[in-house]
């Protein structure tokens, strides 16, 4: 298990190593300076804020000097927002991102795990016909077309929720449900899959003949079973609900990450991109290697082989 | 009940010989896959509905009753009216702030009306619409065929080779794809210039992994079978061997992926005009037109209300027909 | 013989894609007290069915036309669900054929084991555990206290049949259904575990319904057997008649077919596959692979000919209008060595 975490854990390293150093030769590459955007400079000022950046020194030197902050946990300044530490502006607004992402996830996970084991159960029943249905809409809708929607009806026509405001749990009703419909999609779809075949296993029937209601079988042999496998999609769903958040957050101008990535992008914010690039390859990967190691603990087969050896 | 003695006489063989037969017929792999997914009337309704907007798209210069990026500004802002605007929805009515409707067409001339409306510079929307999904769908297609070109071979190469060269192959396919698509095809998109082809490189770096992976893991399988075993040992070379025996054997996998690539090509294309990023102005791509109508929804939720359907109509429609390929093509998924 | 069970006129048809599928024709049949009824056939002919028709545990596809399933007097097909439930696991239990995939993968052996009592009876989980852990001992698990945490991959796939046999029995049912429950393990596993059931037979003195495809398994646990081709049974008596003086030209294949010590000669077969039972034709199923089908066959259906009072076949082979054929040699040298057991009865 050690070996296998130690192997785990420097891919890991690896992964964030090249995206850094991708991440950072492409910037290099990006058309338009970042300071175009503002108001005519001097090429005097221009010299100053590049020796200030230090955007005047050999791009290898750069380099080397931004992977070495980016090991001591900082990841330069912003060239814009009063030239904020990065690392802060990403610490400042993943609070409603997390929030966001974290009740998109339970909420979706929820009902998603309910809706693919009653189609599952109900299997080629109208109920199956009917979950299937709303489970293709939810894959097929883009998140971004649902808050346009969400926030049309909801918000502008009923006036139940705020439009375009971050202030209290009211306000992240939207954004999230917006975040939630594909997550909840997508484990619907899995959960009914795997469910099915769980059903249709020996180890069902004999439940059954043990005496066991339909009920208490799935509940006592099908359910976990099915569930176990659900766990390896978190990691795509962490990748959509990432994507979804950049523009959801837009339309509700939500104070999160998303929001400030898209807004780095039209301000030519080097430094704030690269951050935010790298923290979500983090992200991603840590959520991946947290799936792997729960799965091993949550699976009996996966867990003992591990331990045996 | 008495039985004629005669009755009791072996049987000769050839008499009874047609209950042995077999009644249906035999069909190929690919023959019962198309069987099967015309049985699906929910795939076929799909596929009838992606032909038709494929057929509108292809079209799109000829039957647009004007040149999408022409502005009119004294047409801006008209919600869509066909006639004399007695249909529902076609009226040519807009409902003011205050809540009262008022027409929208008053005091422009009566001969001048726009099926689907015109936006805030008075560009035809249906026009717009047409051409917004000919470029959606044109740049799915495009990517959709890098990811082919790339991924198939990728995985073939991978998977036939093994080895070392696997390996490398693997962990390359582990680094991009560990990397969330979303932040490569951002970063790609503000190096490459904003474009078509901007936006289909930017989509294709990412989208061949998943196909490599799965050509690779059938490869592997494909490796171990008799067939292909039997052509190496005959001593055919190795693209040969993969041209006759492989291809057609991957293609059933090549295919449904396929058809769950292009929703996600249209997906990306769409997110990033949304954002911004993508098809630049004036063009329009169903992404450009969705972000448009969403600055204008207060006023003028027609203009947001069309390009939504649109897009979620292609959406679920080459989702439904994936699954429906899937399930014709792979009969153990049912 | 007292009888416990008793299956009358069973029809049971599935419904498919290419049509309706009369997988049991008119089946019937008695499973008396104490004994072992081994149920013989190819795959495919429907002694599966049988099996899960008594437990109701078809497929959602299935329906059972018409018959009875008498119990302790009462039609088991009129059962509610809720009552069926107390029947399974209580009074009949079953065994699956492959003990890999029988018990849950992710819940410890001991949890699975105690189930059945958990459901049927008012006992505390400490005393079913300690009940689990008598019976994993009884069925020859070894330091099953130790193990008892254990999860089902930890074990060997003769074990886990072991442990599935365990949480048939632990309730202490009447009947157990053995659903081929050695085909799936290696040979001297195979036997180690007909010698369980045996010995689990004499202990809780329940009835034992084996169902296999292996004559030779047959052997050394049946008391009487039936044989079943295309969803009907066709020839059922003691296990000495039906080994050794075969009337049905289907069970002198199946017979002629096991491999003898005989090592020079070659393995018989019968020809031809089993027959559609989609739209199956009128007579006798087994007629078209039939080297002795008289014109009769074709046509209609043989009744039961008394052989002797325990046994029975449906051939016309033994109406007394039937021209008399001689069957296969191996067939006839049985038939000898009936007539000198019989003889030493006597």
């Amino acid at each position: 298990m050690v070996k296998y975490l130690a192997k785990r854990i420097s891919f890991l390293v690896l992964t964030l190593f090249l995206v850094a150093s991708i991440t950072f030769f492409l910037m290099k590459l990006m058309p338009g300076t970042p300071f175009s955007n503002q108001a005519k400079l001097s090429p005097e000022q221009l010299d100053i804020l590049n020796k200030q950046y230090g955007l005047d020194k050999p791009v290898f030197i750069q380099y080397l000097s931004y992977l070495w902050n980016m090991v001591q946990g900082n990841l330069g300044t912003s060239f814009q927002f009063n030239n904020q530490a990065v690392t802060s502006i990403i610490l400042e607004r993943m609070g409603p991102s997390l929030q966001l992402g974290s009740q998109a996830m339970l909420f979706g996970s929820f009902f998603g795990i309910i809706l693919g084991a009653i189609a599952a159960i109900k299997k080629n029943t109208w109920v199956d016909s009917v979950a299937t249905f709303f489970s293709i809409l939810g894959i097929s809708i883009p998140s971004f077309v649902l808050a346009v929607l969400l926030q049309y009806f909801l918000a502008f026509k009923l006036n139940l929720f705020p439009v375009a405001l971050w202030d209290g749990w009211n306000s992240s009703i939207l954004p999230s449900l917006a975040l939630a419909v594909a997550p909840l999609a997508n484990v619907a779809r899995f959960m009914r899959t795997e469910m099915v075949d769980v059903l249709s296993s020996d180890y069902i029937t004999l439940s059954k003949s043990k005496g066991n209601s339909k009920w208490q079988t799935v509940a006592k042999h099908a359910l976990r079973n099915s569930l176990i496998p659900a766990v390896t999609i978190i990691g795509p769903m962490t990748v959509n609900l990432m994507t979804g958040s950049l523009v959801v957050e837009n339309i509700f101008t939500v104070p999160g990450i998303g929001e400030q990535f898209v807004k780095s992008i039209m301000t030519n914010d080097y430094p704030t991109i690269m951050g935010l690039t790298i923290f979500y390859s983090f992200l991603l990967t840590v959520v991946i290697l947290i799936v792997d190691i729960l799965y091993g603990i949550i699976d009996p087969r996966i867990r003992l082989n591990e331990g045996g050896k | 009940m008495e039985i004629s003695k005669d009755k009791f006489k072996l049987a000769k063989k050839d008499t009874h010989l047609e209950q042995e037969k077999i009644s249906t017929p035999s069909l190929t792999f690919f023959q019962d896959a198309v069987r099967r997914l015309k049985k699906n009337k929910v795939a076929m309704f799909a596929l009838g509905l992606l032909v038709l907007i494929i057929a509108l798209a292809v079209t799109a210069p000829i039957i647009s009753p004007q040149d999408p990026n022409a502005q009119n500004i004294k047409y801006a802002n008209l919600p869509p009216k066909i006639g004399s605007g007695n249909i529902p929805g076609f009226s040519g009515e807009l409902t003011s702030q205050s809540g009262a409707k008022y027409d929208a067409y008053a005091g422009l001339p009566s001969d001048k009306t726009f099926i689907l409306g015109t936006d805030y510079l008075g560009r035809d929307l249906l026009s717009r619409v047409l051409h917004g999904t000919r470029l959606s769908l044109l740049i799915a297609l495009l990517a959709t065929l890098v990811d082919l070109l790339i991924g198939v071979p990728y995985g073939i190469v991978s998977g036939w080779k093994g080895g070392v060269l696997d390996t490398v192959m693997q962990r390359i396919i582990e680094v991009i794809s560990s990397v969330p698509t979303l932040v490569v095809v951002v970063l790609m998109l503000l190096v490459l210039k904003p474009g078509l082809l901007s936006i289909v490189l930017a989509i294709s770096f990412t989208g061949w992994v998943t196909m490599a992976r799965l050509v690779r893991a059938q490869t592997l399988q494909l490796k171990e079978l008799e067939f292909v075993m039997a052509a190496q040992t005959l001593g055919e070379s190795s693209f040969k061997i993969a041209m006759k025996h492989l291809i057609p054997n991957l293609s059933s996998v090549i295919i449904i992926q396929t058809m769950f690539t292009i929703p996600t090509a249209i997906f990306f294309e769409a997110f990033l005009s949304f954002i911004g990023i993508g098809m630049p102005a004036p063009n329009a791509s169903l992404g450009t037109l969705l972000s448009d109508g969403q600055k204008a929804f207060r006023f003028f939720p027609y203009q947001m209300w069309i390009p939504a359907i649109v897009l979620s109509v292609i959406m679920i429609a080459a989702n439904l027909l994936g699954d429906g390929l899937r399930d014709a093509f792979d009969p153990k998924s049912e | 013989m007292e009888s416990i069970l008793k299956v009358k006129d069973l029809c049971v048809n599935f419904a498919t894609y290419a049509g309706t599928v009369n997988a049991i024709r008119d089946v019937s049949f008695e499973l008396h007290k104490g004994e072992t009824l081994a149920i013989v056939g190819e795959s495919g002919s429907g002694k599966s069915v049988t099996v899960r028709s008594i437990m109701q545990l078809l497929d959602r596809n299935a329906d059972i036309a018409s018959g009875e399933i008498i119990y302790n007097g009462q039609d088991l097909l009129k059962y509610s669900e809720k009552k069926m439930n107390d029947v399974r696991g209580h009074d009949i239990s079953m065994i699956f054929q492959d003990p890999m995939t029988s018990l849950d993968p992710t819940m410890s052996i001991g949890k699975q084991v105690a189930e059945p009592l958990l459901i049927h009876t008012k006992i505390s989980k400490k005393e079913a555990i300690e009940k689990a852990i008598e019976t994993l001992q009884l069925v020859g698990i070894d330091n099953a206290r130790e193990r008892i945490n254990d999860y089902p991959h930890q074990f060997s796939g003769g074990q886990r049949q072991r442990i599935v046999i365990a949480i048939a029995i632990i309730g202490s049912p009447d009947i157990l259904i053995a659903d081929e429950p050695t085909t799936a393990l290696d040979v001297t596993v195979q036997s180690q575990i007909i010698d369980l059931l045996k010995d689990i037979q004499k202990k809780l003195k329940m009835s034992i319904i084996f169902i296999t495809h292996d004559l030779g398994v047959v052997a050394g646990i049946a008391d009487r057997v039936e044989v079943m081709y295309a969803g009907k049974i066709i020839e059922y008596g003691e296990v000495n008649e039906i080994f050794f003086n075969p009337k049905h030209p289907y069970t002198w294949g199946l017979l002629d077919s096991m491999p003898t010590l005989n090592v020079k000669e070659r393995l018989n077969y019968i020809p031809g596959t089993p027959p559609d039972l989609i739209d199956p034709a009128p007579g006798d199923a087994f007629a078209p692979r039939n080297e002795f089908a008289l014109d009769i066959d074709f046509e209609q259906m043989p009744p039961f000919f008394e052989v002797s009072k325990t046994h029975f076949a449906a051939t016309w082979l033994l109406d007394p209008n039937a021209p008399k054929v001689t069957p296969p040699a191996s067939i006839v040298a049985r038939q000898k060595e009936f007539k000198k057991l019989t003889k030493a009865g006597e």
